[in-house]
């Protein structure tokens, strides 16, 4: 284990510091708030010659993922940054990049997509793109951001990888709110990443490469299942990676992190900061003697959902939170893809889903102690949660509201 | 610059092809012919990185697992080409400033109109003004040939295409045709040219060499006629492509650091009847009862020519 230094920093600035350490090739991005500080922070490193990366500063996100593309398919170790509405209109190229297998890293800023227009976290942004053939990981604070910054090339390299890796932050919460941190030297950092070495490349000098054909469906079928493949053996990748960098950091990483969880009855599922007001709710009823707990969603791309199912299994109530609707009237993506898993576990839990947070609607540690005390009713019969629930609602029409 | 004075017909043509034969695109294609043409302008033993927009070319000369591209190649999208080679450029100068590469690369993409003029305009004006040292060559066959035919803004007026089909409430294409090499003049880039098949390429070919040799961002706008979409038949590409000039529908010029410079000045302009009556797409203009749009289309090229000549003060 290596001596970490003592700092304070926002998630955008861990972010840029752990980009420092790496030192990657290429980075093509454009502007978009609550990610714009990463660019310019880039920008600015480079400026001073405190890194050799070479900045793109592309007229669009698409051009951007486009450029991003064109630069990992020639050899160059590459990156970028947006939220929201960039990362939408990035959509199509999203399938391109994993499809290529060209493991780009993009630290993706939380964000709500329009409209209205609002530059609040919510995860409707990444969660948009969770079939585009990305690996995801979600942070909840700036340290797990940089951490998992560090982690990414390594796992998106791999050899039975090479998938392209979003770094998932909740936008101000995270991005813009300065805490705590510990950073690790920069040589450690160097050395965990290591240098990129791809197999092929358009600039090998000593071969030719064509990247991107047109395939009759003959061969298209196969490529995609290669291609799924990439991602179901990023599950033992991630937690290899983890299991080193724990080694290097002594901080601890898996798929998910358990919070009072092992002989919780009543469990929250979440993803990112609500995590930290959920860990304070907890406390203060496990104080009152409560048997709560939290199962935080750290990797949802690949989704683990057997590794989830398993650690919820004696739970008596779940409440899945998530902050993004699905607009398909039938609750939000990780609801949908957790409750599945836990009926393949024959979990026997009761599951409410629930959609919170959006575009930046606060969350309390009372907020989180009502969801609590309905799903312990829930768990004796009484359902007080309605079909569509909604926590923190202003308004007082919707029956769901928590 | 490293370009050769002079221009050695027999020399150049026997060069290796970078485009192998064995790829799927029509007979008579000009898209085709501008792609091989370009190619042998690269210097023999220079490397280069491809680059394409989705269309007929790319889904024609790259079908897994066959490529007809003996450079690296990249495919990405539709209207995403010239990003994606400012990507590949730019690896190119990180790798090089690191001393993962001591090869010297050159950097070519290809797009038809469609991916140039309309849903790749975007991309192709950011890698044009942010002067990434690369090459963008649109094959201009004046309409979205892949998907059958639709007009573009590079469709010239009362063209029929099956989004602009002639009827009896219509003409034809109602709109005049973009001016895309003017447009991206405007980018003040080192080189802009417009050129097309004529006299043994040799046009083609020095201002390929020259777009190619040209440190910074250059464009090759060249007129690629196809004979599905313009309904002629297949041997008479040259001759249109000739006709196109001669009427000074398509002039051939250059703008090197912002100078505008005519390449060729017809000896006599030839009416825009003998370009439009080659073609499919224009025969209802040659209906007695619409000789006025052949008026209209003929003092649109005057306008246009007249206004080149100014800005070529010649």
């Amino acid at each position: 284990m290596v001596q970490s230094k003592k700092e304070r920093m926002s998630g955008n600035e861990a972010v840029a510091h752990a980009i420092k350490q790496i030192n990657p090739d290429v980075m093509p991005a454009f502007p978009i708030t609550p990610s714009t500080e990463i660019p310019q922070f880039v920008s600015n490193m480079i400026a001073n010659g405190e890194i050799d990366t070479e900045f793109i500063p592309v007229e669009s996100e698409h051009s951007s993922m486009s450029a991003a593309i064109g630069a990992e398919a020639a050899g160059a170790r590459t990156l970028t940054a947006t939220s929201s509405c960039g990362l939408a209109f990035m959509w199509e190229v999203l399938y391109v990049a994993a499809s290529n297998r060209l493991p780009i890293m993009m630290e993706v800023v939380n964000r709500a997509l329009s409209g209205p227009i609002n530059i609040n976290a919510e995860h409707s942004d990444s969660m948009g793109a969770r079939d585009s053939g990305w690996l995801q990981i979600y942070a909840e604070n700036n340290q797990e951001v940089y951490d998992n910054t560090i982690q990414a090339y390594r796992i998106a390299e791999h050899a039975d990888v090479k998938l392209p890796i979003m770094i998932c932050q909740d936008g101000f919460i995270t991005s813009h709110a300065v805490e705590n941190i510990e950073l690790l030297p920069t040589n450690a950092v160097k050395d965990f990443v290591g240098t990129y070495e791809p197999e092929h490349y358009l600039l090998k000098e000593d071969e030719t490469m064509a990247i991107g054909p047109y395939a009759i469906s003959p061969y298209c079928m196969e490529a995609k299942r290669a291609q799924a493949q990439g991602m179901i053996n990023a599950k033992k990748v991630i937690l290899q990676v983890a299991e080193e960098f724990e080694k290097l950091s002594g901080r601890k990483y898996g798929f998910y992190e358990g919070y009072e969880l092992d002989d919780a009855d009543f469990v929250l599922v979440a993803i990112g900061s609500v995590c930290g007001t959920i860990k304070d709710a907890i406390d203060e009823l496990r104080s009152k003697g409560k048997k709560v707990g939290l199962l935080k969603v750290r990797v949802f791309r690949p989704f683990p959902g057997e590794e989830f199912a398993k650690a919820l299994k004696t739970a008596k109530a779940i409440a899945i939170m998530d902050r993004c609707e699905g607009y398909n009237a039938n609750g939000g993506p990780l609801g949908a893809e957790l409750t599945t898993a836990l009926y393949k576990e024959k979990a026997q839990a009761e599951v409410v889903n629930i959609i919170y947070g959006l575009s930046g609607r606060d969350v309390k540690t009372e907020d989180i102690c009502r969801v609590y005390e309905k799903l312990e009713k829930l768990s004796q019969g009484t359902d007080e949660f309605g079909p569509y629930p909604y926590l923190g609602l202003r308004s007082n029409e919707s029956a769901d509201r928590i | 610059m490293q370009t050769k004075n002079t221009f050695d017909f027999k020399e150049i043509q026997g060069r290796e092809e970078r485009l192998a034969p064995g790829h799927r695109m029509c007979a008579g294609c000009g898209g085709t012919i501008a792609v091989r043409n370009v190619l042998k302008a690269l210097h023999p033993g220079d490397k280069a990185v491809i680059g394409n927009a989705t269309g007929c070319l790319e889904v024609s000369s790259f079908m897994y697992p066959y490529t007809a591209y003996e450079d690296s190649y990249i495919h990405n999208a539709f209207e995403n080409a010239g990003a994606t080679l400012s990507g590949v450029e730019t690896a190119y100068k990180a790798l090089k400033k690191k001393g993962k590469i001591t090869e010297e690369y050159k950097f070519i993409t290809f797009g038809g109109d469609g991916g140039t003029y309309d849903i790749g305009l975007q991309s192709l004006s950011g890698a044009m003004e942010r002067g990434h040292d690369m090459v963008y060559v649109c094959y201009d066959n004046g309409a979205y040939m892949n998907t059958g035919v639709q007009r573009s803004s590079a469709t010239p007026m009362y063209a029929d295409t099956t989004t602009t089909p002639t009827g009896k409430q219509s003409d034809g294409k109602p709109q005049r045709r973009k001016d895309l090499a003017g447009v991206i003049a405007a980018h003040n880039i080192p080189y802009v040219a417009q050129t097309t098949f004529i006299g043994n390429m040799k046009d083609l070919y020095t201002k390929s060499e020259k777009a190619i040799y040209t440190p910074g961002a250059a464009f090759l706008n060249i007129l690629a006629p196809c004979p599905r979409g313009w309904k002629y038949d297949s041997p008479e590409i040259i001759e249109i492509c000739k006709l196109s000039v001669e009427t000074c529908y398509w002039p051939l010029f250059e703008v090197i650091e912002g100078k505008w410079q005519l390449s060729y000045m017809p000896k006599k302009k030839l009416p825009i009847e003998d370009f439009l009556n080659k073609q499919g797409r224009f025969k209802h203009l040659f209906k007695p009862e619409n000789a006025y749009l052949i008026q209209a289309f003929q003092e649109e090229v005057d306008r246009r020519w007249e206004e080149l000549l100014v800005r070529c003060n010649a």
